[in-house]
């Protein structure tokens, strides 16, 4: 047993035993779980994958005169923003889009450009074109803007993603006779490939799975730099059937995570494009687990062969929500390159990248190495498999107009 | 030395004859098959890289045409950009030469140049606009 105080002492005087997800697995199966947990510290995790509901906030700062852009329209390189704060706070979520973008007017769409887009380029240290639009009062007399803006005028930048970091995802493939475009990639018929979206035996949640440490206010790498858990993610569903070692064999937690994007590093924060779907972020997120003690140090062991997820189809099974699965896989056979669907041998395509989330567990391993990455206490747990919390359908009350 | 890629159309009644044997019999030729699409009864299509002394590469292609096959260039080429790549390995399911692959130690994502038959298919795949058409 050992406290995180005692961890972040070790990480202080650069004695602290810190591994990856990966390492782990080998630590424990030849140490024994017993003696990995006494001298193991912190293991770290790691995925990079597209999470589309992220966004930024910002602060760009007083224009002289002053202009209330609150409840006005503001564009970001022609990208709209949400405007319902205060006179110069601005929002712009990853998958908004330009009102007219030729490229995504021919079927199926590319999609090459959105908020993620911007993000991305701000982060890299561009200048972007801010226009906005205001109707002017008394103490905000101004009406238009039209100015480059770049991340270090800004008062304030911040990351704030709603739903980030999914535990376990769906693999996807498509049933029907025609090729399909998807959040999960382009799907060809037949069973043509399957793709999956999860880093496995390396992904946050997948190491915590009952979020014993993970939990609001848990310190994290977020896009480069330092982030914070700021609460469940939406969609949070803890509920859903686990295996014995607690791994959920559904899509199951998320998580809400907010950052100071100055910090931020554009390789671990990228747009990216869905043809026929959209635009979205691509976002690098590592968590630190402390082995407290030898349950945790166990869950951390977790390997690919004892991850699973469902084969959906996104032909009709998805959109229709008609539940049921094709079939569980395991990760260690989604990464062999082909698995068996229906009597067939379908190749396998990844949308989160396994080298990204592991050169991501590298990087948080050697922060917490050099002593400038403490842990930090979660100060309210997450809702976990016994809470009740469950992700609902929408009741649609169909709106009737009075005669 | 020469390389030549080329794009061969053919008419179902030149399926299933020796044409390749006798290129490389009569005109010296190294032929490297890069993709084929051939089904019987109908029109059948092939990408192949003709390699050998320039003379015989033409006068090899001359053969092909005079058997009322179409030869054109290949003349798109894919250019995999690696700085872009982030080895999602979304694109290795959709490519049928293996041209893109990935090594599943290191998960990192390669291209082989000499492999792509420029079919494209994996150009709206990528994410991360990393594959590119050049003309
Ligand atoms: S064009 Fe793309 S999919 Fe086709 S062979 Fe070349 S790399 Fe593979
Ligand atoms: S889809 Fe694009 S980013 Fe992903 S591995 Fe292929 S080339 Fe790289």
């Amino acid at each position: 047993m050992k406290t995180i105080q005692e961890i972040n002492e070790k990480i202080r005087t650069g004695k602290a035993v810190v591994v990856t997800a990966e390492e782990i697995i080998d630590i424990v199966a030849e140490k024994g779980l017993k003696k990995a947990a006494r001298e193991v510290d912190v293991v770290t995790t790691g995925t990079f994958g597209p999470m589309c509901s992220s966004g930024a906030y910002f602060n760009i700062g007083h224009s002289k005169p002053r202009i209330k852009i609150g409840g006005g329209t503001c564009t970001l390189n022609d990208i709209p923003c949400y405007t319902g704060y205060a006179a110069v706070d601005i929002l712009l979520g990853a998958t908004a889009m330009a009102d007219h973008d030729p490229r995504n007017s021919v079927y199926p769409g590319e999609f090459r450009y959105g908020g993620a887009h911007v993000i991305e380029e701000l982060v890299a240290g561009k200048s972007v074109r801010l226009q906005a639009e205001a109707y002017g009062t008394d103490c905000y007399p101004r009406k238009s803007l039209d100015t480059l803006i770049e991340l270090k005028d800004m008062n304030e930048a911040v990351l704030f993603n709603p739903r980030n970091c999914y535990q376990n995802y769906n693999v996807a493939v498509n049933l029907s006779d025609k090729i399909i475009y998807t959040y999960m990639g382009t799907l060809r018929p037949r069973i043509g490939n399957a793709n999956y979206c999860s880093a496995g035996q390396l992904s946050p949640l997948m190491n915590d799975p009952l979020y014993k440490t993970i939990g609001i206010g848990t310190r994290i790498f977020l896009g480069g730099g330092v982030g914070y858990i700021a609460w469940q993610g939406t969609q949070h569903n803890p509920g859903v059937a686990r295996l014995e070692n607690g791994v959920p064999r559904f899509p199951a937690g998320t998580l809400a995570v907010i950052g100071d994007l100055k910090q931020m590093n554009s390789q671990w924060l990228k747009g990216a494009s869905f043809t026929g779907y959209g635009v979205t972020l691509t976002v690098g997120i590592g968590i630190p687990i402390p082995l407290l003690n030898e349950e945790i140090a166990a869950c951390t062991a977790v390997r690919d062969d004892q991850i699973v997820a469902q084969i959906v189809d996104y032909s009709e099974g998805y959109p229709q929500i008609i539940p049921g699965s094709l079939g569980e896989v395991t990760y260690a056979e989604l990464k062999t390159g082909s698995i068996t669907v229906q009597g067939k041998k379908v190749p396998t395509g990844g949308i989160s990248s396994y080298k990204c989330a592991r050169e991501i567990a590298a990087e948080l391993k050697a922060w917490i190495q050099g002593g400038k990455f403490l842990l930090s206490d979660s100060v309210a747990p997450l809702p976990s498999a016994d809470s009740g919390v469950k992700c609902k359908l929408l009741n649609e009350r169909p709106f009737k107009k009075k005669k | 030395m020469t390389n030549k890629r080329i794009v061969l159309t053919f008419p179902s009644r030149l399926v299933g004859q020796p044409i390749t044997t006798h290129l490389v019999k009569e005109y010296d030729l190294m032929l490297n098959i890069l993709r084929a699409n051939v089904t019987p009864n109908e029109e059948g299509r092939m990408v192949l890289e003709l390699s050998g002394p320039k003379k015989s590469v033409e006068e090899g292609i001359d053969y092909l045409k005079n058997l009322g096959i179409s030869v054109e260039p290949l003349s798109r080429d894919i250019k995999w950009q690696s700085e872009k790549c982030t080895h999602c390995t979304a694109c290795i399911p959709a490519c049928p030469s293996g041209a893109m692959s990935v090594d599943r130690e290191t998960w990192e994502v390669s291209f082989d140049r000499d492999r792509c038959i420029a079919c494209e298919l994996c150009i709206g795949v990528c994410p991360f606009n990393a594959l590119e058409i050049q003309f």
